[in-house]
């Protein structure tokens, strides 16, 4: 059986408990740097992670792109989304296409 | 397009147009692959687009009300509320088989007896907040699941997608240009020794016959 976990603020992430998801509060970068690498080892399947603490970690998200497992997927933290998830789409369609052709008109 | 290092001999000619002959086939393929892919892709990609929109609308209001529901109460009867949830999570994952690219299907069930009574805690000492805050969290995450499927989708997608049109254009623009002047050069270097074996055969009839015959023409 596989697990799901969220990775965050403990502000933002305490909410996710409630429906008896794993949460992991971080406060720094380096700590959600390991704590990926340890979960992705584990039977993590999904990992949300929020933007603030995935833009310090850029690297370790863009490796688990391409493998089936785990998903990681960034979720706006309590403080609103910062549209850095939209762009993650955008620049996936960048990627497949060669120009973002779906979503260059809004901003 | 510069042609391949080759020895121009009849077998290297035969050898290289058996392989014009694959290339070509292969990059037909491919480019049927990639047209389908980016068909797929497209609208995955838009309906990811959608999905991400609302999911983050609907995550905005659930933190608000947590918001709402830490206000009124502490911080360690918040912490304590929801320290032992009464629903766990089990998530099963299944492989799809998209297009030749392999993405994960996800399906969960949860573990609670009443789906509906996810609170894990007495009505005493917590705010109507919270109870509020709880029950969006429950709405908004089969949600949040199905984004994480289709966001990984994508990604998958896109990965593929992007091997894909490398390979068509590598074909179409490097190996079959390459091929095609190859085998062309081949071919006139052979119709030219041919040429030059033809004359040196006429001028040697002519000497022979000059000497058996006296015969001149």
């Amino acid at each position: 059986m596989y697990k799901v976990g969220v990775i965050g603020d403990r502000a933002s992430v305490l909410g996710f408990q409630s429906v008896g998801l794993s949460v992991f509060p971080v406060s720094s970068g380096d700590e959600a740097r390991k704590l990926v690498h340890k979960l992705a080892d584990e039977d993590y399947a999904i990992l949300y992670i929020t933007e603030k603490i995935a833009a310090e970690i850029p690297g370790e998200v863009d490796k688990y792109k391409d493998r089936m497992l785990p998903a990681i997927i960034t979720i706006p933290d309590r403080n609103g989304a910062t549209g850095e998830g939209l762009r993650n789409v955008s620049k996936a369609v960048e990627r497949a296409v060669g120009a973002d052709i779906l979503f260059g008109g809004e901003k | 397009m510069d042609r391949l290092n080759v020895n121009p001999t009849r077998m290297m000619l035969s050898t290289l147009k058996r392989r014009l002959a694959t290339a070509e086939r292969g990059h037909k393929l491919m480019k049927d692959k990639r047209d389908e892919l980016m068909k797929n892709f497209l609208e995955l990609a838009r309906e990811n687009g959608r999905l991400r929109q609302e999911v983050e609308k609907e995550l905005a209001s659930m933190y608000k009300d947590f918001e709402k529901a830490s206000a009124v109460m502490s911080n360690e009867a918040m912490e304590e509320a929801l320290m032992y949830p009464k629903q766990g999570v089990e998530l099963s994952v299944g492989k799809q088989n998209i297009m030749s690219v392999n993405v994960p299907e996800f399906s969960f069930q949860t573990t609670a007896k009443d789906p509906t009574d996810v609170y894990a805690y007495g009505y005493a000492d917590t705010s109507g907040d919270l109870d509020g805050a709880i029950s969006a969290a429950a709405d908004v995450f089969p949600k949040l699941l199905d984004l994480a499927a289709h966001e990984k989708e994508v990604q998958l997608m896109a990965a593929e997608l992007e091997k894909t049109r490398r390979r068509v254009n590598a074909l179409e623009y490097v190996m079959i240009p390459r091929l095609t002047t190859t085998i062309r050069y081949i071919q006139m270097k052979l119709d030219e020794s041919e040429r030059s074996n033809q004359t040196r055969l006429m001028k040697v009839k002519d000497m022979v016959l000059e000497d058996a015959h006296d015969y001149k023409n």
